[in-house]
């Protein structure tokens, strides 16, 4: 990289990338721990019981965290496929690669949190709904560009396919979201259960919140994590050229 | 605060079982992809990090 005389593009190159996420890691994983406690203690203990929902409702601070995390952690590997696909970059597609399996974990948690919250407020763990409907193709489409990818050998062919695949499925991303405003739903909008009580709105809105930068956090933390794996598994490809590497780390520092 | 016991609590107003089993499963799923991360990191072995 230090040929071409472009210092902005650094940490463009995996080599160079590797240790500076290693520095970043700890300081996301202090942000999310420390957030996800001080969620928890507000979400528990300062957020009063809701006026029509009982105590059932305080599966909130974590099923909307997830849920979100679900679909902007897919609209973020989108991204990355795209910048990958378009600029032909390698990092770009690692990023795409790690972010699939938080992704996919979310919207597991997003859909077993919402069973959870639906059977004691709807009297059913799963109704055909919209919302709930597309959210569970999103979970198979995160699953379908994980297989897609380990079913292709050749890395770069994997990383194209995925990438394609990643792209045309972020439409299903706006329908999760309007799903609530397009189609009649048993799915409850936006933010009925803050307006219920509105007294209320105060301390539980601010646990949500503070519980869904806390799961942005742990997110960035667990990606970096294992776009380092990624990295170093590429590296030990025979393509890659492991003995050219090395070198090309020391240059980089 | 609102809880007046431990048990009043841990029971969630009757709805415990389903409070409890969602943040008990997003501990374990977030708990376990830390693990699973980790030890794919140690089976990918350290570069050259010192």
């Amino acid at each position: 990289m230090s040929a071409t005389g472009i210092n902005w593009f650094k940490y463009s190159s995996p080599q160079a990338f590797h240790p500076l996420a290693g520095r970043m890691i700890p300081w996301f994983a202090a942000a999310a721990a420390g957030l996800i406690v001080v969620g928890l203690y507000v979400g528990f203990f300062v957020a009063p019981t809701d006026a029509t929902q009982g105590d059932a409702y305080r599966i909130i601070f974590v099923h909307v965290p997830a849920a979100w995390m679900s679909m902007f952690l897919y609209v973020i590997m989108a991204i990355w496929a795209g910048i990958g696909l378009g600029l032909n970059a390698r990092p770009s597609f690692m990023m795409a690669q790690a972010i699939a399996p938080t992704g996919a974990m979310f919207t597991f948690l997003a859909l077993f949190t919402g069973s959870m919250w639906g059977k004691p407020t709807w009297g059913a763990w799963w109704v055909w709904d919209a919302r709930l409907t597309s959210e569970l193709i999103l979970l198979f489409q995160y699953i379908g560009i994980i297989l897609l990818r380990s079913s292709i050998d050749d890395l770069r062919r994997a990383d194209r396919a995925s990438a394609v695949l990643a792209l045309v499925g972020v439409i299903n991303v706006p329908i999760i979201y309007f799903s609530v405003k397009w189609w009649n739903t048993l799915h409850q909008g936006a933010s009925v259960s803050i307006t219920a009580a509105p007294t209320m709105a105060g301390t539980m809105v601010t646990a949500m919140l503070v519980m869904m930068v806390g799961f942005w956090m742990y997110s960035i933390a667990v990606t970096l994590a294992r776009v380092r794996c990624v990295i170093i598994e590429r590296e030990r490809q025979p393509s890659w050229g492991k003995s050219a590497s090395l070198p090309d780390v020391a240059e980089a520092r | 605060m609102q809880w007046g016991s431990v048990e009043e609590f841990f029971a969630m107003g009757g709805y415990g079982l389903y409070v409890w089993a969602s943040f008990g499963i997003a501990a374990l799923c977030m708990g376990g992809e830390v693990l699973a991360v980790w030890r794919r990191s140690a089976a990918a072995g350290s570069r050259d990090e010192s």
